[in-house]
């Protein structure tokens, strides 16, 4: 990621402890690649049994088209560990997710793949949900979010997620540049597996 | 020294390189379990950069979400499960086979969940580092193993490099004491625990379970246990090995043989929390006075005791919602609830002791007309020792569907589903929405109670329904 600023209008999902199977159902999951899982992003929440589309679920209304961060209720992707999660919600077009609190599986994978989760304060979370279609900015670099109203609010990441999600660094290559001290450490070890 | 938790002690065995602020510690993972509906794009990352499996000797495959139940003879047999899941089954074959990675697949006697296998086979030992691309990969941590889930990113990283990268997590104790009372399970047990703790009550922390109720329970029971930590948020769930886990693993076919065991076993023994050590946080709990556990909502933290009501929904729009996909009353219990189905199975209840469970209510009985109960081994191992004891012939004579191991209906991904608006009673680990079909209801809870339901073809206390052991 070259840039480090997003600035999107939110769309606000409120439930809390959404689950990644209501993000992309497990019959989603048979597929060998990773690319088209938008398709699949909460399916059954999108669309009824007939195909036919949702009309109050709120990624189905007109003003959350184009909107690339998405505000949730607590303990946001609980549950499997599938990575199909992230890869729907960016194939969809998110980039980043709010809420007050982001499960530890699902959080890693999405920073693995350039998807931000971010944890606000309660007060924050409450007017940010009480606010769809707020236009917020997220200062990647300066790990802030700033509403509309120009406050900005500081927001907890990792040094190294941060790091990677602004130089776009291959983690692969990062554990690949410690395969030495890998090595001597399967050779030193007092037991082996 | 200063004490130490066993999860330290386990964590510390297994830094490459230690973590500093700007980067996260390189872990050392000693088991890899792969399966295939996480894997194929990580294979396809291998291909893309050329690298190989670093450690295939510490790799092991197998296949069992997308699988079906059903007896699999040839390639024609995967058109049950649709084009797309049966591609994915060949990928899998494939990619062990250019890759070198053993594949306990169709053609081998030892295939089933990838969580019931690992220690049906030995693989999973004490003070391991264990991962999958499974979340309830926490099942291996009943041996006192660091067992957790991953992404399929992650499993490529283990993969190429047999190595993570990761922030040490906190620790959490739950401490049970008492002992459980008859007809009460150990999914009873951590049905009440999560219900206690709530689903995100371990989030971002390691759970050890501990005390003297903990201490009483067999392996398959603390498996049961440590398998639905993540439902609590918690990665990994723990329970230090004793005497009752290493006869377990006592010649087991990759369980250390000769000398090896001898120094093994000396080595395991170091793998407890040292007396003083402190924890992050602190939860008890008195089994002596639980009940058998249902769910009533859409997570597994909504639970309450078979014969207590449903909780007043006290204005929580979360909770409504709830209860109105459950088609539930709050302020009333689940008793006599008609049910659709009945699953027993997943890694979490498909082990011999619950299929011996599950026997001991069904034998003379019949299950309910209008029900259909499924019974699902969790491995082909499992089928072997169960039919071996005539545990087939139970379910058979009551009017239940045997079938070959596999994820089956915990997820619908199999062609194993609950079909819409159905009732199940599970003994699974997910009642949320959609999880084992589309509209799908299910209540979760031990296979005593999915057996009993099965039987009165609503839901009852099925401890008026145990009989002594088959």
């Amino acid at each position: 990621m070259t840039n480090s600023l997003i600035t999107s209008r939110t769309v606000v999902l409120p439930s809390k402890d959404i689950d990644t199977d209501q993000i992309i159902p497990a019959r989603y999951l048979t597929t060998t690649t990773r690319e088209g899982l938008g398709e699949g992003l909460f399916r059954d929440l999108r669309f009824d049994n007939q195909d036919r589309p949702i009309e109050d679920f709120p990624l189905n209304q007109p003003e959350a088209a184009g909107a690339e961060i998405l505000v949730a209720g607590n303990n946001f992707g609980c549950g499997s560990s599938r990575e199909h999660a992230p890869w729907a919600l960016l194939d969809f077009g998110i980039r980043v997710v709010i809420s007050t609190e982001i499960a530890d599986i699902f959080r890693n994978n999405s920073l693995k793949n350039g998807l931000l989760p971010i944890v606000v304060d309660e007060h924050t979370h409450g007017w940010l949900i009480d606010n769809p279609g707020a236009e917020l900015t997220v200062d990647i670099a300066a790990s802030t979010l700033s509403l509309p109203n120009g406050t900005s609010v500081e927001y907890p990441i990792d040094a190294f997620a941060r790091f990677c999600l602004i130089e776009g660094t291959d983690q692969l290559g990062f554990l690949r540049s410690n395969l030495d001290a890998i090595e001597t450490f399967e050779e030193q070890r007092s037991w082996t597996p | 020294m200063t004490a130490r938790t066993l999860f330290d002690k386990v964590w510390g065995e297994h830094v490459v390189v230690p973590e500093t602020d700007d980067t996260p510690a390189v872990l050392y993972i000693d088991l890899h379990l792969i399966h295939e509906v996480t894997t194929p794009q990580a294979f396809s990352l291998l291909r893309d950069e050329g690298l190989p499996v670093r450690r295939p000797d510490l790799t092991l495959a197998t296949m069992d979400h997308s699988t079906p139940t059903t007896p699999v003879r040839t390639v024609g047999d995967l058109e049950i499960v649709g084009p797309n899941a049966k591609r994915q089954i060949l990928q899998m074959e494939q990619n062990c086979r250019d890759f070198g990675i053993d594949l306990l697949g169709f053609d081998s006697d030892s295939r089933g969940i990838v969580h019931v296998i690992g220690p049906e086979l030995g693989a999973t030992q004490p003070g391991k580092t264990i991962v999958c691309g499974d979340s309830h990969t926490s099942t291996h941590g009943a041996f006192g193993a660091l067992a957790f889930g991953i992404g399929t990113t992650e499993i490529g990283h283990v993969l190429a490099t047999q190595c993570l990268l990761q922030r040490k997590p906190k620790t959490l104790a739950v401490n049970v004491d008492g002992e459980l009372s008859d007809g009460v399970t150990a999914k009873d047990l951590i049905l009440a625990i999560i219900g206690q703790i709530g689903v995100n009550g371990g989030t971002g922390h390691v759970i050890e379970y501990r005390g003297s109720a903990i201490e009483k329970l067999g392996m398959e029971a603390r498996m049961t246990i440590c398998n639905m930590s993540i439902e609590a948020g918690a990665r990994a769930g723990m329970i230090a090995p004793d005497d009752t886990t290493f006869a377990y693993l006592e010649g087991r076919p990759r369980s250390p043989a000769g000398a090896d065991w001898d120094r093994a076993v000396d080595r395991w023994r170091t793998l407890k929390t040292d007396t003083g050590a402190l924890f992050d946080k602190e939860v008890t709990i008195d089994a002596s006075k639980l009940q058998p556990m249902v769910t009533f909502g859409t997570n597994p933290g909504m639970v309450v005791g078979i014969n207590e009501p449903v909780p007043e929904t006290l204005g929580d729009e979360n909770f409504n919602k709830a209860l109105r996909y459950m088609q539930v009353d709050a302020g009333k219990p689940l008793l006599d609830k008609a049910v659709d189905i009945v699953f027993v199975g997943s890694c979490t209840n498909s082990r011999l002791s619950d299929l011996e469970l599950t026997a001991s209510v069904l034998r003379n009985n019949k299950v309910a007309d209008g029900v259909r109960m499924m019974i699902v081994p969790g491995s082909q191992q499992v089928k072997r020792q169960a039919e071996a004891a005539g545990l087939h012939k139970i379910f058979e004579d009551a009017g239940a569907e045997w079938r070959e191991s596999g994820c089956s209906m915990c997820l619908g991904m199999n062609g194993d589903t609950v079909p819409s608006g159905q009732l199940s009673v599970s003994t699974s680990n997910r009642n949320f929405e959609g999880r084992q079909g589309i509209g799908a209801r299910t209540i979760l809870a031990s296979p005593a109670t999915a057996a009993a339901a099965a039987v009165a073809g609503r839901i009852v206390d099925p401890r008026a329904f145990l009989r002594s052991p088959v």
